[in-house]
């Protein structure tokens, strides 16, 4: 095992390394690849944090709690709700900030502020041959060459090891309140979602969990006290047409981990798919899999699935927009297979950061 | 301004590549004539002009596909073209090159308010997008000062940003999907109507690629409901150091307004001068939006006056209705115009760490002392993009040079103060040789690699946003490789 205290270090690991290399932040995403194990567990602290500013700029082995810790002091927060794997995975560890960046890991908000990949402002980070290499910076705005930031947020690891992010960070709101509508089916859930982010009421979360046939839609709403006040009276006039009880919960934060975690699918075998489509898709790829369990986030363009073993989801989904990822189970490549023409641009790519294949080898594309 | 020297070998070969364009296109689609191509010789980077060999507009994909595929064949480099509004010469032709314009395709494919996103060719203009849903109640956020006249594919190739994307972020946050044509003709589809990628994110990655990896030919972008309202409030104080502090308590505070503009003194008082918008005479004034209900708006006003009156402002003016909101940011939006009413000027673009805000104004003071040229500050304020404008004359010997001359070292200070070189407008030749100021070797390495993969023989859009003597080597194999 290979635990480099500083970039220099993990440059040389990288370039000294005679075979495939297995890239271990907190070990909570079950990334599973073969290789001489690189932990970031070394390459921690919070450099820079400026909350005038909205950044922080942090190593990439830091655990997401202490960031979290330190912007909460500040009453601010990572506001893209990144979500947590471990219950769904049976893992144990330390979520790291460079593992959430590298897997481009968000939750329900993503709908309204974005995803990972639109919080990070920066990214240094070791390629395949132990080149040490910047992009972007720590400013808001920033189209100074090619933006190499959202290439690696969401290559896993496989075209280069994370050393430093910097990311924008958001103040945390002063009051939530979640909207519970009762009792729709699927296609009801997601019309009531999509006309809840139809509106000018900036929700900031939309999830239908299924129970039976039937079960409870969620939106969310957060801001200034009276603010909240107005928009969930608001939102509530609104829903009212599709039918279901309609009850308000304030502060809702464990109900919306629930959310964001996948709960519901926590301690139960079979596999688990995450696709994400077009909203409106949501109610027919859950019909064309007909899976054991799902839910939605995103007002249904996130489909969460628990299936049978060994399901090839991908193969039912044919005519639907969009892709899958198979988050936890074997038998069937991992993250979506890309079209030809992409596909050749991808490995190309490959080819230039990581000319060796050793990082996190074959993750994303076997 | 150094620009590769033209390929004798292409110029040669204009009427066979002239010849072969038109049996692809329509014939009023491919333009040669001398007199003709002139119209394309420059963007809104007006200093720098060359008439391209040929020009071709396109009305579809496969018109796209079909001018590249030929190009590529021929050897022939291109420089993809929206509304030739970049500031950054994003756009300017080489004399041997083709220029592939998208002016003419401007539908609107598809419109899906449930999924909210619509579906455009790249060469609709930016508030045509809006003009398309607003009917509905929706609008698409990005907003560049040149939205009348911008197109998205300029959009997505410099990723542009705008005044209110302090709250809705910039192109690549709103940006779901492209049909993009390779230099080959090949034609690739990237991402949908479905949020993030499903394996690497070349959207983001093409998102800001200044036009050198491919022709995005249509874009799935992000819509939203409009607001219930939006107002401003505006504040004047004595000190430009106090104003840059009170855009740090504001946002420290947890409100998160969709705009904060400011305006120093020169910019002030040349704007009141020239829409008599009732501006204070004062150092530094701040314009902040805040959108919702009138409740909202009235909430999130009064704390932003409340922390605003702890810096002793010499004027605080809340807007109550629409008229006041409309004289507000009169003299803002004639900024540009304004300036140039009075003087030459070049708009900058680098962007600085709010923090810096008061010691980066103070240098460029200083700077404007030591070049002897008058500098105006306006600029988005939340996110420290600066637009310091340097006023020069353009009749004058060797002033352009000068300005020139001082643009790259206030470029250099927002570098230098961990900001960048440009937030917005990119990089195309005004910047390209700071790239080596803010990037080490290694860095530019890497982005020169991305474009290898994309574009091999470098023929798009390639004497743009890197050194030339960075991408000499490859630029030259591929004259070579005729």
């Amino acid at each position: 095992m290979m635990t480099p205290t500083s970039e220099q270090e993990l440059s040389e690991c990288v370039s000294q390394a005679k075979g495939p290399i297995a890239i271990k932040g907190g070990g909570t995403r079950g990334v599973g690849v073969d290789g001489d194990v690189l932990n970031t567990s070394g390459l921690t602290g919070i450099d820079l944090y400026e909350p005038g500013a909205l950044t922080v700029v942090v190593k990439a082995g830091t655990e997401l709690s202490e960031i979290e810790t330190t912007l909460a002091g500040e009453r601010q927060r990572l506001a893209f709700e990144p979500m947590d794997y471990r219950g769904l995975l049976g893992l144990k560890g330390e979520p790291t900030i460079g593992g959430i960046v590298a897997g481009n890991i968000s939750g329900p908000r993503r709908i309204q502020v974005g995803a990972a990949r639109d919080f990070t402002l920066g990214v240094r980070f070791v390629d395949g041959q132990g080149t040490i290499v910047k992009n972007g910076g720590r400013v808001m705005k920033n189209v100074t060459g090619y933006d190499l930031v959202k290439l690696m947020s969401g290559s896993w690891g496989t075209l280069g090891v994370l050393s430093e992010v910097s990311l924008k960070v958001l103040p945390m709101p002063e009051a939530e309140a979640t909207l519970c509508v009762h009792g729709l089916d699927m296609n009801d859930a997601v019309g009531a979602m999509a006309a809840a982010l139809g509106s000018p009421y900036d929700v900031s979360g939309a999830a239908h969990l299924p129970n039976d046939d039937t079960g409870v839609t969620m939106i969310r709403v957060e801001g200034f006290t009276d603010s909240v006040s107005y928009r969930t009276a608001q939102l509530r006039e609104a829903l009212a047409k599709f039918g279901g009880e309609i009850t308000v919960i304030e502060n809702a934060d464990d109900a919306w981990a629930a959310v964001r975690d996948v709960e519901n699918f926590h301690g139960k075998d079979g596999d688990v798919w995450r696709i994400s489509v077009k909203p409106s898709d949501g109610p027919a790829v859950v019909a064309a899999i007909d899976p054991l369990e799902a839910q939605f986030d995103w007002a249904g363009g996130l489909v969460w699935v628990r299936t049978e073993q060994g399901s090839d989801v991908r193969a039912k989904l044919s005519g639907i927009s969009g892709h899958a990822t198979l988050v936890r189970g074997t038998g069937q490549p991992r993250f979506q297979p890309e079209t030809v023409g992409v596909a050749a641009l991808s490995a190309g790519l490959r080819q230039r950061f990581d000319p060796r294949g050793i990082l996190n080898a074959r993750l994303m594309t076997a | 301004m150094e620009m590769p020297v033209p390929s004798q070998s292409v110029l040669a070969r204009k009427s066979r590549v002239v010849e072969r364009l038109q049996g692809v296109l329509p014939m009023d689609a491919v333009i040669h004539d001398e007199m003709e191509t002139r119209a394309y010789e420059c963007d809104a980077l007006t200093a720098y002009r060359c008439p391209p060999m040929a020009a071709v507009l396109p009305t579809t994909t496969k018109e796209v596909s079909d001018v590249l595929r030929i190009c590529h064949e021929e050897g022939v480099p291109v420089v993809p073209r929206g509304s030739g509004t970049s500031l950054a010469g994003g756009a300017l032709p080489t004399a041997d090159c083709v220029i592939l314009g998208v002016a003419r395709m401007n539908d609107v494919i598809e419109t899906n308010y449930p999924d909210r996103y619509i579906r455009v060719q790249t060469g609709r203009t930016n508030l045509s997008v809006t003009g398309a849903v607003e009917e509905d109640g929706f609008f698409y956020a990005p907003d560049p000062s040149s939205q009348l006249a911008c197109a998205i594919a300029g959009n997505i190739a410099m990723n542009s940003g705008g005044a209110h994307c302090l709250k809705y972020g910039v192109t690549t946050n709103n940006l779901m999907g492209v049909t993009m044509v390779l230099m080959t003709g090949e034609i690739v589809e990237i991402g949908g109507a479905h949020l993030d990628a499903g394996n690497l994110d070349l959207l983001g990655l093409i998102c800001g690629s200044e036009g050198q990896l491919g022709v995005v030919t249509e874009a799935t972008l992000r819509i939203l409901h409009k607001p219930e309202g939006a107002r401003p409030v505006l504040v004047g104080f004595d000190d430009n150091e106090v104003a840059g502090a009170c855009v740090s308590d504001i946002i420290k505070a947890g409100v998160l307004p969709v705009a904060i503009e400011f305006m120093d003194a020169l910019c002030i008082k040349t704007c009141e001068e020239f829409a008599q918008a009732g501006y204070p005479d004062c150092q530094a004034l701040l314009i902040i939006e805040v959108e919702g209900s009138e409740a909202e708006i009235d909430d999130q006003l009064a704390r932003i006056v409340k922390i605003a009156n702890q810096h002793n402002p010499v004027e605080v003016r809340e807007s109550k209705s629409a008229e006041e909101s409309a004289a507000i940011w009169l003299g803002r939006k004639s900024a540009f115009g304004a300036m140039g009413q009075i003087s030459d000027y070049m708009c900058l673009d680098g962007t600085i760490p709010v923090s810096e805000l008061p010691m980066v104004l103070r240098r460029i003071g200083e700077l404007s002392d030591q070049f002897g040229l008058p500098v105006g500050n306006v600029f988005h304020a939340g996110d420290g993009n600066m637009h310091p404008l340097i006023l020069f004359d353009a009749n004058k010997p060797g002033d352009l040079e000068l300005c020139e001359e001082m643009g790259a070292e206030i470029l250099k200070l927002c570098v230098d103060a961990g900001g960048c070189l440009t937030g917005e407008h990119g990089v195309g030749i005004e910047k390209r040789d700071l790239m080596t100021y803010q990037y080490a070797p290694a860095d530019l390495e890497a982005q020169l690699a991305v474009k290898d993969v994309f574009d091999p023989h470098w023929l798009l859009n390639a004497a743009k946003v890197f050194p030339l003597a960075v991408s000499h080597d490859r630029r030259t194999e591929q004259i070579a490789a005729e």
